[in-house]
């Protein structure tokens, strides 16, 4: 029997006010019961809608018919054959924009929880069934893979499970990238990170950490030591400032710096681990997205009273995925929207003492399609803040396209390639991911990774051929 | 995990350490830094190479005990390993073959400035170098200097070694008896570099310093090592270490390094090499 609610069965959350004291994982995770119940939601369709906004592919019906049937072990077999890191994806896809959002159940209300099932499958296989590798046929041909984040661990499993020798080289001290050092632990937690990361390394992935490519060595360095392709993940790794007057004050921190400290060096566990982080009574993030989200709720964690999210345009626009935004309203986050800053304002001693906003009103629909923000001429004020958080964005960060021959890239940075098979103008030489599209999801950068993984495939057999 | 080579303590505070990091020490310039980490639980806490050696594939890191990170750092034998140690790491230090150059260190700022001096000296520039400290103890790498240097002056706080006082107190006996350079190379505390600076501007002698602010990855990530030099906010991590000293807001680099000064205090210090706050 199908289940015809217009609503997806709850998933049990931690509560508001006790969550916003804590960084443990705010969604619960579905029982197998609930899972079973939602699982049955799914109405099956032959077109699938929804697998078509997957950018990996999860075969998504498939799956969910496992789940009914309580074939859990399978359908998480289903799931990963075309992606490796579900766990992750369940919990951070913007499904509303992606699977779900093409559902067809979403007509008359929710969609089937996709992203929910999808994690649950991903935890129950990970806590309940033991793993084993198969064995895998492997070529004695070198890829090299950049960066351990998203993109690149998805390429690195990929081609090792077509039997290349992969090494990944990695700038920091953990794997993971973003994943790591980004997304804070109530919303993605380390351990279960690290786990899921630890299946690609079985799979026979070389892993070299401590390495930034384009100064320990250099692309060039790795084609000539007999890699015979390079896919480069490097992320976006370069965070935007505003360019405001007050910019450099102490206790303006951009996004990454700030949540590295709390994720990365375990800040927030401060002074049991020596890294500090600075967080005031009144904080204000500027930005919009799931990093600003992120940084505000974290802010919040450490014990900031007052925490807003100043964004010029309104909460349509907001670039956040839904359930964060829900979430960080639920926690107390005050969105300051439709407000732009114009200066930061600091005491004697280069402290912040102040953020001011002009209001924002919204005119035409501009390039991105959303309307243009224009400033209300006079409407200027100052919140009262003792740290602010940048949070606009990143771009890619410069070390590779400095140190590399023959890579062409766009004027902010960003590396060209070709669109179905992520080859740079370089050749043997791929990217994908943030350092190819600017700051993205999750998903879309193992979207890229692992088409990169099939053209590199593709291009070294014609070669041995 | 970097094993320890060699070690030996310099002084009472400042330990010099070799590692095997065949990644840096193949690639490695004067000027440059790494970034490392103790163990499981310590900061990264970025530190200049003071040397390397291409043939062994290690690294010369000298650094000053302050806070827990180095102090569990000094607890590590030599047969033992460190967990973390990336690089080469900053921009080279851009060195010109000019006739003669004044290199001015304080404390353990005589550890970065040593490689960017022996390279000058390879280039067969004529280099005169002052070294300060708070006393002759604190005096460190003085028979490496003397080898590559023309002449070695001293500045100690309690007179112990060279002249009372600080390092621009011999800059200016030195400007004062007629002395000409082309350029001076100063690293150690910001208030020295600063002081060097407020002699050198007036006389328009090219001054490079070699900054040392606040940072988590070295990589550009994080953005926390931003510095206003002329009008311009760079990273020290990726534009730096090395900056022209004469443009450098060294004001606001104080300010910043001193961020997190009450909670270190506590228990660390983030991101900082020690001598900045002594010498």
């Amino acid at each position: 029997m199908p289940n015809m609610s217009s609503e997806k069965v709850k998933m049990p959350e931690q509560d508001p006010i006790k969550r916003g004291k804590n960084f443990d994982e705010v969604a619960l995770g579905y029982t197998l019961e609930q899972a079973i119940e939602e699982a049955k939601r799914c109405l099956q369709c032959k077109t699938k809608p929804c697998v078509s906004g997957c950018p990996v592919n999860v075969p998504i019906p498939e799956f969910i018919k496992l789940v009914e049937e309580g074939k859990i072990e399978e359908a998480y077999k289903t799931i990963t054959k075309e992606n490796a890191l579900p766990a992750i994806c369940g919990r951070v896809c913007p499904q509303e924009s992606q699977c779900e959002g093409l559902c067809v159940r979403a007509k008359k209300g929710e969609a089937v929880g996709v992203g929910r099932l999808e994690r649950f499958v991903a935890d129950y296989y990970m806590e309940n069934v033991k793993t084993e590798n198969e064995e895998i046929e492997q070529l004695d041909i070198k890829v090299a893979v950049v960066g351990a984040g998203p993109a690149g661990l998805t390429c690195a499993g990929e081609l090792a499970k077509k039997g290349y020798k992969v090494t990944v080289f990695e700038a920091l001290h953990e794997l993971g990238g973003v994943l790591m050092y980004g997304i804070p632990e109530f919303r993605l937690p380390k351990a279960l990170v690290a786990k899921e990361v630890q299946t690609i390394i079985d799979m026979g992935v070389e892993i070299n950490k401590n390495v930034v490519v384009g100064r320990s060595i250099t692309v060039d360095e790795l084609l000539e030591e007999g890699y015979k392709a390079v896919f480069v993940g490097s992320g976006a790794g370069l965070p935007k400032f505003l360019g405001l007057e007050g910019e450099n004050l102490n206790g303006v921190y951009s996004a990454n710096e700030f949540l590295t400290r709390v994720n990365l060096m375990k800040a927030y566990d401060f002074p049991s681990n020596p890294t500090p982080v600075k967080i005031g009574k009144k904080v204000a993030v500027v930005g919009g997205g799931n990093v600003a989200m992120d940084a505000a709720r974290t802010a919040l964690r450490l014990g900031a009273e007052d925490v807003y999210i100043v964004y010029r345009r309104s909460e349509e626009e907001l670039p956040a995925r839904l359930e964060e935004v829900h979430h960080a309203k639920e926690e107390g986050i005050d969105l300051k929207l439709l407000n732009n800053p114009t200066k930061i304002i600091g005491n004697d001693e280069g402290w912040v003492t102040g953020l001011e906003c002009i209001k924002m009103e919204l005119g035409e629909p501009d390039d991105s399609g959303r309307r243009r923000p224009k400033a209300v001429e006079g409407s200027e004020f100052v919140l009262s803040v003792d740290t602010v958080v940048i949070a606009i964005g990143q771009s890619p960060n410069p070390l590779i396209r400095q140190t590399t021959t023959g890579l062409n890239v766009e004027d902010w940075g960003g590396i060209i390639v070709e669109e179905e098979t992520m080859e740079t103008s370089k050749d043997y030489v791929y990217a994908g991911g943030d350092v190819v599209t600017g700051a993205a999801t999750v998903i879309l950068a193992m979207g890229a990774g692992k088409q990169a993984a099939e053209a590199i495939h593709k291009k070294l057999l014609e070669l041995q051929v | 995990m970097y094993k320890i080579v060699d070690k030996r303590q310099l002084n009472k505070d400042v330990d010099l350490m070799v590692v095997k990091a065949p990644f840096v020490s193949r690639k490695c310039e004067p000027g440059q830094f790494i970034i490392l980490r103790a163990d499981d639980n310590s900061e990264r806490i970025p530190l200049t190479i003071a040397d390397y050696d291409r043939e062994e594939d290690t690294v010369t890191i000298i650094y000053q005990v302050v806070g827990y990170s180095t102090q569990v750092l000094r607890t590590k034998e030599i047969g033992e390993s460190v967990k973390d140690f990336v690089g080469p790491l900053g921009q080279p230090s851009e060195l010109k073959k000019h006739k003669r150059v004044l290199g001015i260190a304080g404390g353990v700022g005589a550890a970065p400035l040593y490689p960017q001096i022996k390279k000058l000296h390879e280039m067969g520039v004529e280099v005169d170098v002052i070294i300060g400290g708070r006393s002759d103890e604190y005096i460190i790498l003085e028979d490496e200097f003397k080898k590559i240097c023309h002449n070695i002056y001293f500045a100690t706080n309690d007179g112990s070694k060279g002249k009372k006082g600080f390092v621009t107190d011999v800059l200016n006996d030195l400007l004062d008896n007629g002395e000409q350079y082309e350029e001076v190379i100063a690293i150690g505390p910001l208030i020295m570099m600063k002081a060097v600076v407020s002699i050198t501007k007036p006389l328009n002698i090219p001054t490079a310093v070699s900054l040392n602010p606040v940072m988590i990855d070295g990589t550009g990530m994080c953005g926390g090592c931003r510095v206003t030099v002329g009008d311009e906010t760079k990273f020290a991590c990726v534009d730096g270490p090395d900056f022209d000293g004469l443009l450098v807001d060294f004001d606001e680099c104080m300010r910043r390094q001193n961020m997190y000064r009450d909670q270190e205090d506590h228990v660390c210090r983030v991101g900082l090499e020690g001598g900045q706050k002594n010498a």
